[in-house]
């Protein structure tokens, strides 16, 4: 009876694999693969946005160009992925010890209904003080999100409520404002913590 | 392995024998790791976490959550595509197989607390109650972290 149970398992996990093999090829080089290369984000240089941050000064992609940058989006009703990447930000800037100081940091809301100025200031003091949180008008925040090429869609939930989709990778600019490279969401730290350094070497290499 | 499975086998048989016919299991569930993180007032959902370990030898299904701190707790999946896209969305039932475990985490599946009925303070904990398809129920106590906790250890 035992080993009979033990067999259906094991017949139940060679099923298992076999689906997760084919899934993963239709997901990668299958019918079901993703259109070929995600569209890079733009130069900040070529963005135009205008924003307020969290202490209600007047931002836009400019404000960023001089030191090296670390963007992304997300928005403070969010009770899973986003503390998760800013207390993963967090977690890089404290390895990163004083050169994080040298960084622009941006936490940029995508559900500006709901995230105010005073909503974000509140939201961005329970993180890393590098962090500055930026709102806006919807139109300009979906300028900024072309300008990234990220996404965002608003969702209904049951009780009337929305959650908000949104691109999760983080945005790594260097000081001239060129594009670096993206950490993909939830990217373990001893990947995440050297691209951050590129992005701040380059910047030793613009200047000199 | 060998030399370890063999007494870890003897042990859950008699173990299994010692505790006589069971029904369908939820007795022979265990709540691992519990946290959740501090939230800000109670506008914003919060967020639990918590390995649900299946010890017994029948699958067990866990149907709903249940606590005092929220009038909507439900359990939700965050998801991220290939375009590094996140999205979330309620989980539906969750069956755990005979000895393994079910790892609510961040970024992947969590105990959502909607219409928080007071905040979530940091040092504090609540009693949250899963309910499983045979009728069982597991009451958990989850202490809340800092709201930048990255897991059950701060």
């Amino acid at each position: 009876m035992r080993r009979r149970t033990a067999l259906g398992y094991g017949t139940a996990a060679l099923g298992a694999v076999g689906l997760t093999l084919f899934v993963g090829w239709w997901r990668v080089d299958g019918p079901g693969a993703p259109e070929p290369s995600r569209r890079l984000p733009l130069p900040l240089t070529e963005m135009d946005f205008r924003l307020t941050d969290h202490e209600g000064q007047p931002v836009g992609p400019e404000t960023l160009v001089g030191r090296p940058t670390m963007v992304f989006f997300g928005f403070t009703f969010c009770p899973d992925v986003c503390p998760t990447t800013l207390s993963d930000i967090s977690g890089w800037l404290d390895a990163l010890g004083e050169e994080a100081g040298q960084m622009n940091v941006v936490f940029l809301s995508v559900d500006p209904d709901r995230d105010t100025v005073e909503a974000m200031a509140e939201y961005v003091g329970y993180f890393h003080p590098a962090i500055r949180g930026w709102t806006g008008a919807q139109d300009q925040i979906a300028r900024a999100a072309e300008g990234f090429r990220a996404s965002y869609e608003r969702v209904p939930t049951d009780g009337g409520d929305y959650t908000m989709n949104h691109t999760a990778s983080v945005f790594l600019f260097d000081a001239a404002g060129g594009f670096v490279s993206m950490i993909d969401y939830h990217e373990p730290r001893e990947f995440a913590v050297p691209k951050i350094r590129r992005a701040l070497e380059e910047e030793t290499e613009g200047a000199t | 392995m060998t030399k370890l499975t063999i007494p870890l086998l003897a042990t859950l048989v008699s173990l299994t024998l010692a505790s006589g016919p069971t029904l369908a299991g939820s007795e022979d569930v265990v709540v691992e790791d519990a946290w959740a993180r501090a939230s800000i007032g109670v506008n914003r959902p919060g967020a639990a976490y918590m390995t649900i370990r299946n010890t017994g030898d029948e699958a067990v299904t866990l149907t709903g959550i249940s606590t005092p701190l929220a009038m909507m707790p439900e359990i939700h999946e965050s998801k991220t595509n290939a375009a590094g896209v996140s999205s979330m969305a309620p989980a539906g039932e969750i069956t755990i197989a005979p000895g393994e475990a079910a790892e609510l985490a961040p970024g992947g599946l969590h105990a959502m607390l909607m219409r928080l009925q007071e905040p979530m303070t940091e040092g504090e904990s609540f009693a949250l109650t899963l309910t499983f398809s045979d009728g069982g129920e597991v009451t958990v106590e989850v202490p809340i972290l800092g709201i930048a906790a990255r897991g059950p250890e701060g």
